[in-house]
């Protein structure tokens, strides 16, 4: 595997004096589909524009294709594709046009076939000849997709793509970048949907308050903080939790008719059979018993309580 | 150098001119054939000649120069303005276009604007005097020379304004005050000494005197006044613009 973005300590204090970014330090493979996860105000687009040159890093370095964004920017900045999490489009213009005007922005020669093929996969090549203005708003974020890919990025930023918009749009958004994984494209993608990272992304980072608390491959990371429930009904109910069975993680749920025991499914011994052996030593009946993972939702609380590992 | 980058802007700039090309065109045409006709018609049954030259052929180079200033002003202010405040600044940020290629799409685009309806206005006078050009070349030199430095001012208008407010009160409140003492439609000599000499600290009268010089051989100031009043407002906005995209003042938060 090859590096194609490589972030070292990247920091970021705006004007303001606010620190948005304290110091990140990332890797991005070619090819590979991260996730940046974290709440608003994490930091997510200010580092986005701070790889993409919008913004200026107030310390540290980053790499794109190998080139420094600073010293060989227009190296770097030729491989990155960027859609930005504001709609900013130029109202009055046609939708060709302000594509068409994207692609030579950057540089590159027109190419009207490569542009008919980009919006008809998006969907919009019924509305070549609209006014932007016209649109939807999730017609909008097409045509702002288009734009980041009318120069070929080799590396495509979607900053918030799903965020705000319908159904529909989120499928072909996901599908869209499942198709640009297959030519090679490396993406990153910010959301706080945490089903959206689960479904698409091969890693998943996760950014707050200007810091990434950890980056990890997403069925690992899945793996490692993966937290069991096992929840145990009982025929009648208990007022405290027995003391032979202080030794289990375990508390009162429903009044009492319940236990509830959280355990580590990567953990050498899950400790079932020996609480369960001990439930009935304690002289409790089972009236039915039943599992269930916690979400990824739950994990990203945690660890954002917690402030990493 | 990303000549592709700086076509597709000057030509996404142009573009925004010619969707409104009626508007663009006609209201610097209508408000010329007014000056012509308050000016040229009213003022001129007055004042039959300036230093040998018809009244209403004098004002013609004043005239243009008038439009050309600001419509290079607004365009250029308009053009960087509208992006920046729209938020699609960030595209022409993160593409692979420097400072300098930036500039000269937007500048190029605007002073072309200005360019084009400076000679429509010129064509204009036609049918109203009699205009003789004695010095093409240098006719079309100030013209140029004149549209790309207030293009830049222009600029520095848009990335210094804040609101739609600050980007027309400069216009109206410096430039047009401006032309207007800068000898447009007279000639300084006309003033008394003191206001003569006043005048002289007027910047736009080095672009009038020489521009009118271009067209009838005579000039309140010498030519090579002219000629070094506009590079040294040229240099001294291309400084300020250097400045601005070194610093990213009002661009790069
Ligand atoms: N131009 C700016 N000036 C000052 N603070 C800013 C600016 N832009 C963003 N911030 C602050 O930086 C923090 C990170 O913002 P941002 O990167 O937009 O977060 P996210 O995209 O993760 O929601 C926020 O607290 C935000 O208020
Ligand atoms: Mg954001």
């Amino acid at each position: 595997m090859t590096a194609i973005v490589e972030v070292e300590h990247l920091k970021k204090t705006y004007d303001s004096g606010f620190e948005a970014l304290k110091g990140i330090d990332l890797t991005i493979e070619q090819g590979e589909i991260l996730a940046l996860l974290g709440p608003n105000g994490a930091g997510k687009t200010t580092l986005i524009s701070a790889v993409c040159g919008i913004t200026a890093p107030t310390d540290g370095k980053v790499r794109v294709g190998g080139h420094d964004i600073q010293d060989d920017w227009r190296a770097a900045r030729k491989l990155i594709g960027l859609v930005p999490q504001e709609i900013n489009l130029e109202p009055f213009e046609l939708v060709m046009n302000t594509v068409r005007f994207s692609r030579g922005l950057f540089g590159r020669p027109r190419n009207d076939a490569l542009i008919e093929k980009i919006l008809r996969d998006l969907s919009l090549w019924d509305k070549k000849d609209s006014r932007i203005n016209a649109l939807s708003g999730g017609m909008k974020r097409r045509v702002l997709i288009a734009k980041a890919l009318s120069h070929e990025p080799r590396v495509l930023f979607l900053d918030e793509p799903t965020a705000g918009v319908d159904v529909e749009l989120r499928r072909d958004m996901w599908r869209i970048v499942e198709t640009l994984r297959a030519d090679g494209v490396t993406i990153i993608l910010t959301t706080h949907y945490i089903e959206e990272a689960e479904a698409i992304a091969d890693r998943i980072g996760i950014i707050s308050g200007g810091q990434l608390l950890l980056v990890e491959e997403k069925a690992a990371l899945m793996k490692r903080l993966a937290k069991k429930e096992l929840r145990i009904d009982l025929q009648s109910p208990v007022d405290h939790i027995p003391e032979t069975l202080s030794a289990f993680d375990l508390r009162r749920a429903d009044d009492g008719r319940a236990l509830i025991y959280t355990y580590d499914t990567t953990g050498e011994r899950t400790g079932i059979t020996r609480l369960l052996g001990a439930v009935q030593a304690a002289g409790l009946t089972l009236a039915d018993i039943r599992t269930s993972q916690s979400s990824l939702e739950e994990i990203f609380v945690d660890i954002v309580k917690d402030g990493g590992k | 150098m990303n000549w592709t980058g700086i076509f597709a802007i000057w030509r996404f700039e142009m573009a925004r001119f010619f969707r409104s090309i009626i508007q663009s065109v006609v209201s610097p045409v209508v408000s010329t054939s007014l000056y012509f006709v308050v000016f040229g018609a009213a003022i001129g049954s007055r004042i039959q000649e300036v230093e040998g030259v018809p009244y209403g052929a004098f004002i013609v180079p004043g005239l243009i120069m008038l439009t050309v200033l600001q419509q290079s002003i607004q365009n250029a202010a308009f053009g960087i303005y509208f992006p920046k405040f729209i938020g699609t600044i960030f595209e022409v940020l993160s593409a692979p276009i420097s400072a300098f290629e930036i500039v000269m799409g937007y500048v190029g685009a605007a002073a072309a604007k200005a360019i084009l309806i400076g000679l429509i206005i010129l064509l204009t006078s036609f049918f109203f005097v009699d205009v003789r050009i004695a010095h093409p070349f240098w006719m079309l030199a100030f013209l140029v020379m004149t549209a790309v430095s207030f293009s830049l001012l222009g600029f520095i208008l848009g990335i210094w304004a804040k609101s739609f407010e600050q980007l027309n009160i400069v216009p109206l409140l410096v430039v047009t005050p401006l032309v207007f003492l800068g000898g447009s439609f007279y000639s300084v000599s006309m003033l008394p000494p003191f206001w003569e000499a006043v005048s002289h600290f007027n910047p736009v009268l080095y672009l009038v005197s020489g521009f009118r010089w271009s067209f009838f051989g005579m000039a309140d100031v010498p030519i090579g006044a002219s000629l070094a009043a506009i590079l040294i407002f040229t240099c001294a906005c291309l400084a300020i613009v250097w400045w601005i995209f070194r610093t990213g003042y009002r661009i790069k938060s």
